[in-house]
């Protein structure tokens, strides 16, 4: 049995269901953002940071990172698989996407520890 | 597992018909149903939206690193380079938005037939284009 090693949770099913939850608080954060960022008259640096000073924006926010950096693992690795493969493009194709799925890997870990030093660094 | 071994490589296909090695010139001769353009662009807007990430993190970094780096970011909101990554990040943030609203509701829903998936594809389509007029709006 051929299993997909580099899938998020090892599992189809999982996968599908990783990618919806993650996608609903990603969509729900983004609405209640920009709702906040629309209907605030005017914004001053003390107003932005102070918004971001709250723990609960925080955790929120690292929230959504976390759930953005697992939702795009498993959209990159979905695209990854479906065109760079030995099927599509003979064997140069197995060569470039683990090429392509370490420098997904790289950027999404990048994402991850820029997004807790920009919420914790300061 | 007798079929698994036709699925890893190329030479064990060389003998079928089944197109393998598509070029991008053949793109341009399939037929391309609605539903095919909304899945498509959903994925060029994830892969977008994945690069956009990262200026989006740059851009949080500076306006909360200072009161200078907030002005920073206000100043360069303001130049014709840095509204088109806004555009582009925004425009591929609510298509790809819109469209992962059709697939929670249709993931939600027993519809499974064509005229369905057609008339979800229509819809996509045009709320994400109201909604991206509105941003063009804001952001100009």
């Amino acid at each position: 049995m051929v299993t997909q090693v580099t899938s998020f949770s090892r599992n189809g099913v999982g996968d599908w269901y990783l990618q919806r939850m993650s996608s609903i608080i990603i969509a729900i954060y983004t609405v209640l953002l920009v709702g906040i960022i629309v209907m605030t008259p005017e914004w001053s640096f003390e107003r932005w940071a102070g918004l971001f000073d709250s723990t609960l924006m925080k955790i929120a926010t690292l929230l959504v990172i976390l759930a953005t950096c697992v939702h795009a693992w498993i959209g990159m690795w979905t695209i990854g698989t479906d065109y760079l493969r030995a099927r599509t493009m003979g064997p140069i194709g197995d060569t470039l996407r683990s090429i392509y799925q370490l420098v997904c890997v790289l950027a999404i870990l990048s994402y991850l520890i820029w997004g807790i030093q920009i919420l914790w660094g300061n | 597992m007798p079929d698994e071994k036709r699925l890893t490589g190329r030479s064990v296909l060389k003998n079928s018909n089944r197109p393998i090695n598509v070029g991008i010139g053949d793109l341009l001769q399939f037929s391309w149903p609605i539903t095919a353009l909304a899945s498509i662009t959903h994925r060029v807007a994830g892969v977008a939206l994945f690069v956009a990430f990262g200026f989006a993190l740059y851009v949080l970094e500076l306006s909360l690193s200072s009161a200078s780096g907030f002005e920073e970011v206000q100043t360069l909101l303001t130049s014709g380079i840095a509204k088109s990554i806004l555009w582009v990040s925004l425009a591929a943030l609510i298509y790809h938005f819109v469209a992962g609203i059709k697939h929670l509701l249709l993931d939600g829903s027993d519809a499974e037939s064509l005229a369905v998936g057609r008339t979800a594809a229509i819809v996509t389509l045009l709320v994400s284009l109201a909604l991206i007029a509105l941003m063009t709006l804001w952001v100009i």
